[in-house]
């Protein structure tokens, strides 16, 4: 600033004279540190964050205020285009460079486990509870009708999900695909399409369609509880319901939770698009978005988890028993950590 | 030519949106042109296939020899991985912009929201790209499915799924994808900035031989420099004329001999700032010719 005011008061004296203009003679003296700041910001992207040494970090926002000292008395005084433009998308780069996302990743990650992911559950309980009473409803009744007919199957259960798994079935067959292991996959392999199955597909639909008012989530939740519904009953009227139960528990606990919580960030946004309140229909959705969008990092990893449990642990361990068990700690474990109140009280930080 | 293109580009001004930083200066970031976007995600879906199908080769031939099922099983995982954290891994860098958008010269960036303007976070690029699931992906697997024995109805409504979605930033004001709205992030331009050479200085010589009155230098206003501006650094020598003559014949101007017109434009550009530019420090801002003040 200093070295702009002093130059244009030596220039008053030599007004008459026909010298250089003093926008001119401006971009002339503050060019260098122009591209000082430009060369640190092209080694920042070519060589991370580590290349700058001590010097250069204390350098950076001097430069970039300065730049941008230079930008307002630009606009203000200078009518070269070129000067404007160039001050402006240097300023914008310093700035995204300056107050973007700075933390490692390392710590980002850290961050996340330990705070962001149990804080974003927390604040969307309402949505999750009522994404898990829409669930319960409808598999109770969808338990309830196959039980008293089992044709009911056959509307709740798509066919090419349930597989040998009807009513058509004899009970030894229905048994049979409970503890047999399927000869023709690896555990990585059940793994794999795990990924691309019905159930991972639901929970990222659940969410992303939420924008839709929440309708196709909550169309999604009552379908995931008919499907459910539909099994256990089909397994229950062969007396196979506790079997069933640990098949289902060991994977279902960690993958049915995660369903539910996706249908709740899907609500959540449902919700802040339809009763957007003081704020607009946009700011309201980003808003949301933010929190939820969080919470489904943590449904994705929950989705991998209950893969792998299908993929190996449910292929290894026949007991019902332990299967049970380990559904159940992992059900504990999850609510535990997802939903017991935290005494670090570090503000929420998206 | 380059600084041509970078300067003409600049001048769109519907595309401008207010950025205060936390100093108190408008950044006027420009968003990023529907061009530019198509181009970005067309050249990442390139890129992503490529590796794609590199791997497939590799997994699958590796796989013959040792365990076939073992290798498509991980050529599976990968293909979910690459094509989901291809899009993650780039945009959560710091320069928040995958490789196509880096040519296209766009990135990410987060949007003015309620709580004032945020910074670009995790969870928000997450967002963005999960929506880029329902948005690309599914119609795709639509038609990817169709090719059965799916009855057409539903493979029309795919198509009027995904035309909804493809056509959402034609739609809005701020060219935000389903995604964007949700994650709160838009897709502004980050052109490298390139200084252009100050027009006022390169004439220094020629300069004697131009000496305009005050009444010549007050025929044109700001609008008028800019133009004057953008067609000196296209310097198209068609254009010098034509514009040349335009002005000669408005300041009443006699043409000598040996005067040029890129240089006499050149000269004129330099005295029309100079007379703009000490008007302006006093506070008065004459916007055109038009604006008598």
């Amino acid at each position: 600033m200093t070295d702009f005011v002093s130059e244009s008061i030596d220039s008053s004296s030599l007004a008459f004279e026909d010298q250089s203009l003093k926008s001119e003679r401006f971009r002339e003296i503050r060019k260098k540190d122009w591209a000082e700041l430009e060369a640190l910001l092209n080694r920042m992207d070519k060589k991370g964050i580590r290349s700058l040494n001590a010097e250069d970090v204390l350098r950076l926002p001097k430069l970039y205020r300065a730049a941008l000292s230079a930008l307002s008395v630009a606009r203000a005084t200078s009518l070269d285009q070129s000067v404007i433009a160039y001050l402006e998308s240097l300023c914008t780069r310093a700035y995204y460079r300056l107050y973007g996302t700075q933390s490692g990743l390392g710590k980002r990650i850290w961050a996340f486990l330990s705070r962001d992911w149990p804080q974003a559950a927390q604040r969307l309980w309402k949505d999750t509870a009522l994404s898990a009473l829409l669930v319960f409803l409808s598999t109770l009744a969808a338990y309830l009708m196959v039980q008293s007919n089992p044709e009911w199957f056959y509307s709740f259960v798509d066919a090419g999900l349930a597989g040998d798994r009807t009513p058509a079935a004899s009970t030894e067959a229905l048994r049979s695909t409970l503890y047999d292991r399927p000869d023709d996959a690896s555990g990585l392999g059940i793994f794999a399409s795990y990924l691309f199955s019905h159930n991972s597909r639901v929970a990222i639909f659940a969410f992303a369609l939420g924008f839709a008012f929440g309708i196709p989530t909550i169309f999604f939740m009552l379908s995931t509880g008919f499907m459910l519904g539909g099994f256990i009953g089909l397994f229950a009227s062969r007396e196979l319901g506790f079997e069933l139960g640990g098949w289902l528990i060991i994977h279902g606990s960690t993958e049915i939770l995660a369903i539910i919580l996706a249908g709740g960030a899907g609500l959540h946004i449902g919700r802040a698009i339809a009763f957007p309140g003081q704020l607009s229909r946009t700011q309201s959705a980003a808003l949301a978005g933010r929190t939820s969008g969080l919470l489904m990092v943590g449904v994705v990893i929950m989705l991998l988890f209950a893969g792998l449990l299908e993929g190996y642990a449910r292929q290894l361990i026949t007991e019902d028993f332990l299967r049970y068990g380990i559904g159940l700690t992992l059900l504990g474990l999850w609510l535990v950590y997802l939903y017991l109140p935290r005494r670090d009280g570090t503000p929420f930080n998206e | 030519m380059n600084e041509t293109l970078h300067h003409n580009k600049q001048i769109n001004a519907t595309d401008r949106r207010s950025l205060i930083t936390p100093e108190g200066i408008d950044l006027k970031i420009q968003l990023a042109d529907i061009g530019a976007r198509i181009g970005a995600i067309v050249i990442d879906l390139i890129i992503i296939h490529a590796v794609l199908f590199l791997g497939a080769i590799i997994f699958i031939f590796g796989g013959i020899t040792v365990n076939f099922e073992l290798a498509l099983s991980l050529f599976i995982v990968f293909s979910l991985f690459m094509r989901s954290f291809y899009f993650l891994a780039f945009e959560m860098g710091a320069k928040a912009a995958t490789p196509g958008k880096r040519l296209m010269k766009i990135r990410v960036a987060a949007r003015n929201t309620a709580m004032g303007q945020a910074r670009l976070s995790a969870n928000a690029i997450f967002a963005r790209n999960a929506l880029r699931e329902i948005e690309i992906f599914l119609p795709l697997s639509f038609f990817a499915s169709n090719s059965g024995s799916v009855d057409g109805m539903i493979g029309l409504l795919g198509l009027i799924w995904s035309g909804i979605f493809l056509l959402f930033p034609l739609f809005n004001k701020d060219r935000l994808r389903a995604g964007d709205l949700i994650a709160g992030t838009w897709v502004v331009r980050a052109p490298k900035p390139i200084l252009g050479r100050d027009l006022a200085t390169h004439n220094n010589q020629s300069a004697g031989l131009f000496s305009f009155s005050g009444e010549q230098v007050e025929a044109y206003g700001i609008h008028e420099l800019h133009v004057l501006e953008t067609v000196l650094r296209t310097n198209k020598p068609a254009t010098l004329k034509e514009v040349a003559d335009r002005i000669r014949h408005k300041i009443v101007w006699e043409k000598t001999a040996e005067e040029r017109d890129k240089e006499f434009l050149e000269a004129y550009y330099r005295a029309l700032r100079k007379r703009l530019e000490s008007r302006l420090i006093m506070g008065v801002r004459r916007k055109n010719k038009f604006d008598t003040r």
